[in-house]
């Protein structure tokens, strides 16, 4: 296929890994310390297992999986909210089928929908209104989560509802901005991070400008990266070049999909339909200010908060829960203290294993070579040992 | 065809000329009377038609001796049906029905024989849908060269049942010098498909239309009882053989692991997949290894059978585009590995649900 | 994050509500190309337009030149690299 298979040549991949080994010896690295970069995107947290591409890295490189992943840092109590929308008697609730194993409090989507609730799997924002139209007696609520990619395509979808003035259709909007989190992961007092791939599909939207401050107030170098493995191979390069040069620059290695401006439709979209919340709740990480959108006061009427009762809840994370420092990178999915045993992809305690895109669902179903070895790793950390391969930390 | 529930007083000898009447299956026609005898009469046995099921009598009956004279163990195992769409490209439930039982016999190493057929309707049924899947039926039987000899039928109130279920049994038999098991994978035997996986799996979630995706893929549905036959008949030393249906190619690698205490290497570029199936897998996020297949099983023969269990099959219509894809190694045991084909590897686990398309 | 993937627009089924039909891999789906349609961009100039599809809208054209300068910038790479595997083994001749 065009523009994929060009991107997976193995050929290509062994002269990238062999560029970044000469470069990364020319990196000074204090105690031997890794360089830690972090992929923000939960797509090329996916990519990176999916082909393998941390073993054919140096051991002086270590990929920390960010928090670019939607599902996984849905705070519990939005889930709840999805429920009891989806439970209305007379909703048809629409959902992209990865939100649909996402544990809330009492239980998932999946879980309602064989309780009886009418939850239904679309591909596309325009699917659920497509419903509407065929249904105009039940209320079509879409759960619209995503980062920037993903708002267009809502913001898009509410305009064309509102066109078409159809009234049995509703957004709950659980959008999400990365700026501000990479923002939250840069304030963290224990960062130990040396430099970015960013996100690749975000950025065709917002353009390469909004990340510069990384550059200049965190002096850390940030490569947007495509999703082929290539991509990746050549963005963990160009990232590892810049610290070999002792650079901080925004560079981009998807020339071929994100203009500098990003999407001006997309983003007039965007503008039109959404706007800031003061703040918006993150699994394992909190409250972060301005990280969250929802619709303006003019498409209320299209707002599924506002037009139904939502519980609207803080659910704290479990207690045992490590998602967060496995966010920040300030630990490996391994080390946490419930990875692989009280926490795995059939009993999800945390976000992170929910999700195929999150960190530790990916690690425990691609990565988990030798599970003894992840047992010592537990075992090692629990005797205050200093693991194998666990960084700063 | 015999009813479980006990049959009225018949009259003897009782005439098979009975009319299906209406154009809808209603509760009457599982009601023990004569509107099911008239379904029974015109639907199944017009089909099915066989020495074996002719009679009508509670069960069906054959001679042991002829059983035993080209096997010494008998193979039989049950499944339901309840695919959803009823009707989709390449096939319908009752090909499925037939295939998917004659197929769970076939790589035993045995050779299908009968099969049972159990229907249970919904209220209200088109009588014309039932009449077509009793035909596809009838082709898949006779293609697979098995007797469909007794069944049942059942009509339940509407909503207590989707349209249309079934179930089928078979019986076949399994030669003398004939022992395939997942468990006896051994370290060095190489791995084989016959052809590409992930059609069915494909052609299903296209058919079930919610997700508009206009895809040129037909179920692979077809019975594999011919194919596994000339494996055996070319001397190839098969040592495990299972069809990859539900959870596909990946969870049958796993269980060969698991069975046998061994490890699996596979090579993600030798694995035949059709581009559209790719196109499907990438736009939706989804793993072809995953998908569910209804025509295409895995082997694991000794490495100096090979190149002759791979000809054998390309041989066969069912094994055009067979494949070596593998081989079994010493360990980590019970794990599956994949070299990604660009150079990196990963585990292939089973997987904990059902596959959901990937959006976010 | 974010599952997006190249295909391209066969036909423009309605160019007023920005409706187009994209081919991936021999499949088809209906999709919305509002995004990349602007004045210098009409509808009707899409036909052929190999774009980046997300969640049933065609999120940016695919620039196929830059695509053809970062392969050409990973040959080269493979070139250097085939050079200094050269120099080595000429090295450990020595």
């Amino acid at each position: 296929m065009k523009f994929i298979d060009e991107f997976r040549d193995p050929a290509k991949a062994k002269a990238l890994v062999r560029h970044i080994n000469t470069l990364v010896t020319k990196i000074p690295r204090p105690g031997g310390r890794p360089l830690q970069l972090m992929e923000v995107c939960g797509g090329h947290t996916h990519s990176i297992f999916k082909y393998g591409i941390a073993q054919l890295l140096p051991e002086a490189i270590e990929l920390v999986h960010g928090p670019g992943c939607p599902v996984c840092v849905l705070p519990m109590g939005r889930v709840d909210d999805c429920v009891a929308l989806a439970e209305h008697p007379n909703v048809i609730f629409t959902t992209f089928g990865d939100a649909m194993r996402v544990p809330g409090s009492r239980k998932s989507l999946l879980q309602a929908k064989a309780e009886g609730a009418d939850v239904r799997m679309v591909y596309s924002p325009m699917d659920a209104l497509a419903l509407a139209r065929a249904h105009p007696d039940r209320e079509v609520v879409f759960f619209a989560l995503g980062f920037e990619t993903t708002m267009p395509s809502t913001a898009l979808t509410v305009l064309q509802a509102e066109a078409e003035g159809i009234e049995n259709f509703s957004v709950f909007c659980n959008h999400i901005t990365i700026i501000p989190v990479i923002k939250a992961i840069l304030d963290s007092p224990d960062l130990s991070l040396d430099g970015f791939l960013g996100p690749g599909h975000v950025s065709m939207v917002i353009g390469s400008s909004p990340y510069e401050f990384i550059a200049r107030h965190y002096h850390r170098p940030l490569v947007i990266a495509g999703f082929e493995p290539i991509d990746i191979l050549q963005s963990v390069w160009m990232v590892v070049k810049q610290l070999a040069e002792g650079r901080c620059e925004v560079e981009n290695q998807y020339q071929r999909l994100v203009p500098h401006a990003g999407n001006r439709v997309a983003l007039e979209a965007i503008h039109r339909v959404f706007e800031l919340r003061p703040w918006f709740e993150w699994r394992g990480l909190g409250s972060i200010d301005h990280s969250g959108v929802r619709l303006r006061e003019s498409f209320a009427h299209l707002d599924a908060e506002r037009r139904f009762s939502v519980p609207n809840l803080k659910i704290a994370d479990p207690k045992s829960c490590q998602c967060g420092e496995v966010l920040k990178g300030v630990i490996k999915p391994w080390q946490c203290k419930v990875f692989g045993t009280a926490c795995t992809p059939e009993t999800p305690l945390g976000s992170l294993m929910v999700s195929s895109e999150g960190a530790c669902a990916a690690v425990y179903q691609y990565g988990r070579i030798d599970l003894a070895e992840v047992v010592r790793q537990r075992e090692a950390v629990a005797a205050g040992r200093q693991p194998v391969g666990a960084g700063s930390s | 065809m015999s009813d479980g529930r006990g049959a009225p007083p018949r009259k003897s000898p009782r005439a098979r000329s009975g009319k299906l009447r209406g154009d809808t299956i209603t509760l009457s026609h599982g009601s023990g009377g004569r509107a099911m005898r008239d379904l029974i009469d015109d639907v199944f046995v017009g089909s099915f038609d066989n020495p074996a099921l002719a009679p009508l009598e509670d069960q069906a009956r054959f001679p042991l001796a002829e059983l035993a004279r080209s096997g010494d163990r008998l193979a039989f195992t049950t499944d339901s049906y309840v695919v959803d769409p009823l009707f989709f490209p390449g096939g319908d439930i009752g090909t499925l029905a037939v295939n998917g039982t004659v197929n769970d016999l076939a790589v035993s190493g045995a050779r299908p024989l009968y099969l049972t057929c159990s229907m249970i309707i919904e209220e209200g049924f088109p009588a014309a849908e039932l009449r077509r899947v009793a035909a596809s039926m009838r082709a898949a039987a006779e293609t697979a060269s098995v007797a469909i000899v007794t069944g049942d039928t059942k009509v339940v109130n509407r909503g207590a049942a989707d349209k249309l279920f079934i179930n089928t049994a078979g019986i076949g038999v399994i030669p003398a010098d004939v022992n395939i098991s997942a468990a006896r994978a051994r370290p060095g035997d190489r791995l084989l498909v016959n052809g590409h996986i992930g059609d069915h799996g494909v052609a299903i979630l296209a058919a079930r239309d919610d997700l508009a995706l206009e895809v040129p893929i037909r179920s692979d549905t077809q019975p594999l009882a011919a194919l596994v036959q000339s494996l055996l008949a070319a001397g190839i030393r098969v040592h495990c053989l299972r069809d990859a249906t539900r959870g596909g190619l990946a969870t049958v690698l796993n269980e060969f692991a698991d069975s046998a205490g061994v490890g699996i290497r596979i090579d993600e570029s030798a694995i035949p997949v059709r581009e559209a199936v790719r196109g499907v897998s990438e736009l939706l996020g989804l793993d072809p290894l995953y998908y569910a297949n209804e025509g295409v099983l895995v082997a694991a023969v000794p490495a100096e059978d090979a190149q002759a269990a791979l000809a054998a099959m390309r041989a066969q219509p069912a094994g055009q585009h067979a494949a070596l894809i593998g081989e079994v190694t010493e360990g980590p045991a019970g794990s599956v590995i994949m070299d990604t084909g660009f150079g990196g590897e990963r585990i292939v686990d089973m997987l904990v649900g059902e596959q959901l398309p990937r959006i976010c | 994050m974010c599952v997006g993937i190249p295909g391209r627009i066969i036909t423009v089924d309605d160019p007023e509500h920005r409706l187009a039909t994209v081919d991936v891999g021999g499949v088809r789906r209906k999709i919305n190309i509002a995004c990349i349609v602007d004045e210098a961009h009409p509808p009707e100039a899409c036909i052929g337009d190999w774009v980046l599809i997300h969640v049933g809208f065609a999120m940016s054209r695919i620039d196929e030149e830059e695509a053809q300068k970062t392969l050409e910038l990973l040959r080269e790479l493979g070139e250097m690299d085939a050079e200094l595997e050269a120099m080595h083994a000429f090295d450990r001749a020595r």
